[in-house]
């Protein structure tokens, strides 16, 4: 009989778990899953040295380890502090640690436009999910927000800096999953930027456009989708394609309306992380149902607002114009954006401080 | 007069010049480490000698060299931080500019001591003149077989580079430092694993300041036993202080640890004390992002002792009381400056400084430096005083580096022990445009309820 791998003994929230040595506190609580698992922005289990950096998943050892058990003297980043035997964990259960988790999550919402309603990852943001679990309702911050002008890297992405929490994880998979990086960190502190050196294109690769897929805010968002429909209008679909690149496992999910295919992502666990990284040619260039093996439907979490509209089928009306209109194309009388005083695509709304009001629009000569 | 080990000969004409430093008794010490000594009796006499690092955090240095992991086949590093960027503290250029063949001295026995074979300098990029110096310093040690292959015929090969920065404050944290040597953005790393296990290329890397290397010299010199008497209880040796401010004679000493801040502030010695007859308001002790303390505190600890230039006098009460030796930038205010300027413009520094890494420290230290700003202003609220305590609370320890700490310190020293000055600030903004608060009670003898 082979000699059987000693377990490492931990407790977190007093809930024992035993695990592989090397295993981080994480991890360690994605193994007893529910309320213990700390929260996670930054750390992507399938990119190595990812984490650490955006502080949410701080926790406090409580008794170092067995032979040791003296508690570390700060909180640690759970993501990148690996287990010993006889480890005591507290997270949900330490009042110190939710206080420090509730400024951690009003730091990341300082600088990050509250533009929900117009961003096109409300409905599957971890960031939105982190605020609604951690954050308070109000800010305490009355001063300008840092804003960025909009990117287009490629063509296929969009980077809108503004919204970027600075998690480094698109960093890290261009890195480990391209084989040329052209995007990086530009500047530091808080006017750092996720930029591309000299606004090179960032298509030059097949893997590049999982950075979408990795970004937990919509500081990256796909150029073939965004704003085509929301989230939860759409039906998400696992899907199969056998696919020529070998990297590529052609598992996807299909967010579809009907028999229209508006985008396609990996699949996701429910910590938001891919199971299996996917190519640009399955993302961005297989929009038909025919290019796709349907398996089913994707399972979402109750609680997510994805699972809330049961929007089965569709039914497009008959196009009844022709016969109204006795065969007679419509005319187009006026266009409302030039009479309407307010919302002008010309005005973003995400650099405008608090709600918009009739006078962050400009006037239309004439017109009052 | 303090007995002097770094800078006794300092006014040497030419001590910069290899001859002349030879021939003042320059790499005798070397010469005794290599050649009559192994490895770890070197290490053990730094044990003895109680060093402790003079960079910041005071660590004892042969117990960091203890640490350092010797996996057999794996080249190990020396790197010596010359990345001096904290505000107030100018001891190591002093070092590096007028006695650089002490360090390469002190590198030199170091990296026998360590086993390593390349050693770096890494010096902050503003320090533009200085590099010119040591590459000037490091060619001659070459020329005359102090580095290179098989020194003075005792088997020990070391070079020495000397590697710009960049200009950034936080490529003085060491992790961030090997980051940037590597040619990599200046980002620090999450510890653990600590430098000496992976450091430099993922090798067992020791970092250490300028003058703690330097202070190898004169322990050789004179032996770890010896070197122990000098200062006092754990605070051995001499400590390189370069004091500016509000002071009649600014400039870098090197103090014996056995004297009284007051001592070092008014001495004709030292200071000199403060000019125009002004009086004493408040002191950072030790390199800008240390506690900040009024007169009161900084003369006599809160137990009414005198305190002492010392690791642990000046650590004496914790953060509610006390302070810390830091670097030794130690910076002096009289009564004509304000508490409420000077910590904003630390924020300003700090919010300028930061990494952008890990989101306490880049999102807090700017949201810090723009309340402060307000304050600064007359635009200030009762309320943004508690929000500045609550944001420093939330940035203290929560970070991957120091620089967080770094930064909430001085604020909330500054609030611990000035919040009347503050809330007169709130509270006269019209006036506090116009005049100073002035040096209030902060000189008044203890015992003084802190506020806080």
């Amino acid at each position: 009989m082979a000699e059987e791998k000693k377990l490492f003994k931990v407790k977190i929230d007093n809930i024992p778990v035993e695990v592989e040595p090397g295993t981080t506190i994480l991890n360690a609580a994605r193994m007893i899953g529910g309320d213990v698992v700390p929260p996670a922005m930054c750390y992507y289990s399938k990119l190595q040295g990812s984490g650490g950096k955006c502080r949410t998943c701080l926790v406090k050892v409580s008794k170092g380890s067995e032979a040791d058990p003296r508690p570390m003297p700060k909180l640690v980043a759970s993501c990148r502090t690996t287990v010993m035997d006889g480890m005591e964990v507290a997270n949900i259960t330490s009042p110190e640690v939710l206080d420090a988790r509730k400024g951690v999550v009003e730091f990341l919402l300082l600088n990050h436009p509250l533009d929900c309603p117009v961003c096109d990852q409300a409905g599957e943001c971890d960031l939105q999910d982190l605020s609604y679990e951690h954050g308070v309702s109000g800010t305490r911050f009355e001063f300008k927000r840092r804003t960025f002008e909009k990117e287009d890297i490629g063509e296929h992405i969009k980077l809108h800096m503004t919204r970027c929490i600075l998690c480094y994880r698109c960093v890290f998979t261009a890195d480990q999953l391209t084989n040329n990086r052209q995007h990086g960190i530009l500047g530091r502190g808080d006017h750092s930027e996720i930029s591309t050196y000299i606004k090179a294109s960032l298509d030059q690769t097949n893997f590049i456009g999982n950075v979408i897929d990795v970004c937990p805010v919509g500081a990256l968002t796909d150029r073939t989708a965004r704003f085509k429909n929301r989230v939860w209008f759409l039906k998400p679909v696992d899907a199969l394609r056998e696919c020529h690149d070998p990297n590529c496992c052609g598992k996807t999910v299909l967010w579809m309306r009907g028999d229209e295919i508006f985008r396609v992502t990996a699949r996701k666990d429910k910590y938001g992380e891919v199971e299996a990284f996917i190519c640009d040619t399955c993302r961005f260039e297989k929009k038909e149902p025919q290019d796709w093996v349907i398996e089913g439907p994707r399972k979402v979490a109750r609680y997510s607002v994805i699972s809330q509209g049961h929007y089965v089928g569709v039914h497009k009306p008959h196009e009844t114009v022709a016969k109204v209109m006795d065969g007679r194309q419509p005319k187009l009388l006026m266009n409302i954006h030039t009479v309407s005083e307010v919302n002008q695509p010309t005005v973003d709304l995400s650099k405008i401080e608090g709600p918009a009001h009739s006078n962050d629009f400009p006037k239309h000569n004439g017109v009052q | 007069m303090g007995r002097k080990l770094l800078l006794d000969k300092a006014h040497i004409e030419g001590i910069r010049y290899y001859d002349v430093y030879r021939k003042n008794g320059g790499y005798a010490a070397a010469e005794k480490a290599l050649k009559s000594m192994s490895a770890d009796q070197v290490i053990e006499e730094v044990k003895k000698s109680g060093l402790r690092g003079r960079g910041g955090a005071g660590f004892p240095t042969g117990l960091k060299w203890s640490f350092l992991a010797k996996p057999e086949g794996v080249p190990r590093y020396l790197v010596c931080n010359a990345d001096e960027s904290e505000p107030g503290t100018f001891k190591d250029r002093y070092l590096m500019e007028f006695l650089p063949h002490l360090l390469i001295e002190g590198l030199l026995i170091s990296s026998f001591a360590l086993g390593a074979n390349r050693t770096y300098i890494y010096i902050r990029g503003e320090y533009a003149w200085i590099p010119d110096i040591l590459e000037e310093a490091i060619a001659d040690a070459h020329k005359n077989g102090w580095l290179g292959k098989n020194i003075q015929g005792t088997g020990f090969d070391l070079d020495i580079y000397v590697q710009r920065g960049a200009g950034a404050y936080i490529c003085g944290e060491e992790t961030a430092l090997i980051e940037s040597l590597e040619g990599k953005r200046g980002n620090p790393r999450i510890k653990p694993p600590f430098p000496a296990v992976k450091g430099l290329w993922q090798c067992p890397t020791v970092v250490n300041n300028v003058e703690t290397l330097a202070a190898v010299v004169p322990i050789i010199n004179i032996g770890g036993d010896e070197y122990s008497k000098y200062g006092t209880g754990k605070s051995t040796g001499t400590k390189l202080i370069s004091a500016c401010g509000n002071l009649n004679k600014p400039g870098v000493y090197e103090i014996d640890m056995n004297i009284s801040v007051e001592e070092f502030i008014y001495s004709d010695e030292y200071c000199g004390g403060i000019p125009n007859g002004k009086r004493l308001k408040a002191c950072i002790p030790g390199g800008s992002s240390v506690p900040i303390l009024p007169a009161n505190l900084l003369l006599t600890t809160a137990k009414g002792e005198p305190r002492m230039m010392t690791y642990e006098s000046l650590n004496d009460g914790g953060f509610a009381t006390g302070s810390m030796m830091g670097s030794g930038g130690f910076i002096v205010l009289d009564e004509d400056q304000c508490v409420v300027r000077h910590t904003m413009s630390l924020a300003r520094f700090y919010h300028h400084e930061s990494c952008g890494q890990c989101s306490p420290c880049r999102e807090g230290t700017g949201w810090m430096k723009k309340v402060l700003l307000n304050i600064e202003n007359g635009k200030g609220k009762m309320s943004d005083i508690d929000l500045l305590w609550d944001i420093q609370r939330k940035i203290e320890g929560n970070t991957i580096c120091p620089l967080g700490d770094a930064a909430a310190w001085p604020v909330a020293a500054a609030i611990r022990h000035f919040r009347d000055e503050f809330e007169w600030h709130v509270a006269n903004p019209d006036e506090a445009l116009k005049r100073n608060f002035g040096l209030a009670h902060y000189a008044d003898p203890l015992p003084v309820v802190a506020a806080v």
